[in-house]
């Protein structure tokens, strides 16, 4: 089963990626407000918000509001 | 639709089709002597008509609305609509090789027209051609409302889905013509498996181009779901086709494995495929069109989250459940196993939180067929991945596996929750899409929503119960220890649920012609109306996310 020597490995890279994406989204403040986050997208006015705000967005949340 | 784009994107779009023009054209001409070469004629073919839409606007007026104050819808609806082509095509494909199955005499003596030539266009028709072309336009349109930002270009989203049609085209032509490498939902040949890690990497840029672009800090679990969907369908695409072409001017590759190392790789390709392609990618639809058409945020929305990094970090060692009782040590097949049983919990947790978050809005279901297409797709999401972790358990495999229980239980997943979401997804998004009030007849909506369940609901006990009858049959002894049923035996057995199960898919046949018929209606005929909320947010007074007072 030489094959699991390729495979095991590939799939822990993928763990791994998937680790490394969940601490980031962690860092950046992805889940300080998820009732807040769910309900967000429900209030759609269907066109983009100006890209003032898009360089703000940078920064963790609490500066926009 | 081409003169939204501006002259350079018209060049650039020139460019890229010329380029397609020329590979066809060096496929054609190097393969000549082989079925490559009628590829090659289809790639050139697919890129000339793209490159005459191209350039017979190139001297339109450049674009004069304010990009950024709208998003990139076109390319939106243009996979909407390929989307339901595809299901139409494809499912008329399966109902066909399914009456094979009931009456062989079907096949009317053609080669192209073979059981073994024709599944496959089915199969990657509806997963691929249906299910492909709805996530590629679903991902543009949720990446873009839940980052509140458009695409950053305008080049990008038409080659990602175009390019993928393409690669639909060339594989199910490529099957007629006996163009396959024999690995189920991974037939198309070298080339084409090339051309699609292009088309992917991409889709993949893209899609974080625009979330680097958004407005909105948080990503939405929806995002998460399409992200992961991109990222490992590539890994295991390209894994999975690692092979060498006998020649460069033919269709015809080796794989870089053999024997059971070769079954493994195909399994942890096509175990995975099942799901990141059928399950992540639909989840986020579920978790972005569900809410929205329930009006109501998901139930809970930290399970969403947890469900997601669970699926994730669990399906990927799941694919050997496939391979039990082979040549793979037992060891493997155990932790394919285990991992497929863990998995019960985070699937569980999001169809449970999608039912949960109906809870208090049955009225909905009850009165928007829309919403129930949603409602009964996580019922069958629940029902097939408990089915999906029963049948990975060893000894239940004995019985199901090689059986058409496993027909069944793909469809169940495939019709029940793919198609069923998809379809909800579609008559949700088809008005806000166009700015139509509504759709064009809410009583063909309602139509096609039981004539879908009750196919489904048909073609599945069919297989359950023919599986189970063929399970049984080829396990059952003699008192001097021989085989009591012969094989043809239990074929006679199939007979009347093959004629069930071609009866089944031909209702959900006609369920999605209805809708490739609705939704053309309605960009046709119904009013145009902005969306309620359709108002310009120029001024930063009016996010909408957070309200004043707070």
């Amino acid at each position: 089963m030489t094959i699991l020597t390729i495979l095991i490995p590939v799939t822990l890279f993928m763990g791994v990626v998937g680790l490394a994406a969940f601490f980031w989204s962690l860092r950046s403040h992805q889940y300080d407000d998820l009732s807040g986050d769910a309900e967000r997208i429900l209030f759609d006015d269907d066109k983009p918000l100006p890209a003032k705000i898009a360089r703000t967005s940078a920064k963790p949340k609490e500066t926009i509001r | 639709m081409m003169s939204n784009l501006t002259g350079a994107e018209r060049t650039k779009a020139m460019l890229i089709t010329g380029i397609g023009v020329l590979i066809g054209l060096i496929m054609a001409a190097a393969g000549r002597n082989d079925v490559m070469g009628a590829q090659g004629w289809i790639v050139l073919l697919f890129s000339a008509v793209l490159f005459f839409l191209v350039a017979r606007a190139t001297y339109d007026p450049e674009p004069t609305e304010d990009r950024s104050a709208s998003y990139y819808d076109d390319p939106t609806k243009v996979g909407i609509i390929l989307a339901l082509f595809w299901a139409v095509v494809a499912m008329s494909v399966g109902v066909w090789v399914a009456a094979q199955l009931a009456w062989p005499d079907l096949r009317f003596d053609a080669a192209w027209s073979s059981f073994g030539r024709i599944r496959p266009v089915h199969t990657s028709g509806v997963i691929f051609g249906f299910g492909g072309n709805a996530l590629i336009a679903t991902s543009f349109h949720i990446m873009q409302r839940t980052s509140r930002a458009r695409m950053p270009d305008q080049v990008s989203p038409w080659f990602v889905l175009l390019g993928f049609n393409l690669f639909c085209v060339v594989a199910a032509s490529g099957y007629l013509m006996g163009v396959t490498q024999s690995k189920e939902y991974a037939e198309p040949e070298w080339y084409a498996d090339i051309w699609l890690v292009v088309v992917w990497v991409v889709y993949f840029v893209l899609y974080i181009r625009t979330l680097a672009r958004r407005n909105e800090p948080h990503i939405y679990v929806a995002n998460w779901y399409y992200l992961a969907f991109i990222l490992v369908v590539a890994v295991l695409h390209i894994v999975n086709n690692l092979a060498v072409p006998a020649s460069w001017t033919g269709a015809k590759s080796y794989s870089a494995f053999s024997g059971v190392q070769d079954a493994m790789t195909q399994w942890w390709y096509g175990h995975n495929a099942v799901a990141f392609f059928l399950t992540s990618g639909f989840l986020g639809m579920l978790y972005y069109f569900l809410p929205k058409r329930a009006e109501r945020p998901i139930y809970s929305y930290r399970l969403s989250i947890l469900s997601f990094w669970g699926i994730t970090f669990f399906y990927i060692w799941a694919g050997s459940h496939h391979l039990h009782y082979t040549a793979l040590p037992q060891w493997v097949q155990t932790l394919g196993m285990t991992f497929s049983i863990m998995l019960l919990v985070p699937s569980w947790a999001s169809a449970g939180n999608a039912l949960m978050t109906l809870n208090g809005a049955w009225h909905k279901v009850r009165d928007d067929a829309t919403l129930r297409f949603m409602m009964v797709a996580a019922v069958f999401y629940g029902l097939s991945t408990f089915e999906g972790s029963f049948m990975a358990i060893r000894p239940v495999n004995a019985l199901s596996h090689y059986t058409d229980w496993t027909i069944g239980h793909v469809h169940a997943g495939a019709m029940g929750w793919v198609a069923l979401i998809t379809f909800g997804s579609i008559y949700a998004l088809t008005p806000v899409l166009w700015r139509r009030e509504t759709m064009y007849s809410w009583k063909a909506v309602e139509w096609h929503f039981w004539l879908a369940l009750s196919g489904t609901v048909v073609y599945v006990f069919a297989m359950w119960n023919s599986g189970i009858t063929q399970g049984l049959m080829w396990r059952t002894y003699t008192e001097s220890g021989t085989l009591r049923y012969s094989f043809v035996d239990s074929l006679v057995a199939m007979h009347p649920y093959y004629i069930a199960r071609a009866f089944g898919g031909l209702l959900f046949l006609i369920g999605a012609c209805i809708a490739f018929w609705n939704v053309i209606m309605t960009i046709r005929h119904v009013p145009r109306q902005s969306p309620a909320l359709d108002y310009p947010t120029s001024s930063e007074a009016l996010e909408p996310a957070v309200p004043a007072a707070e």
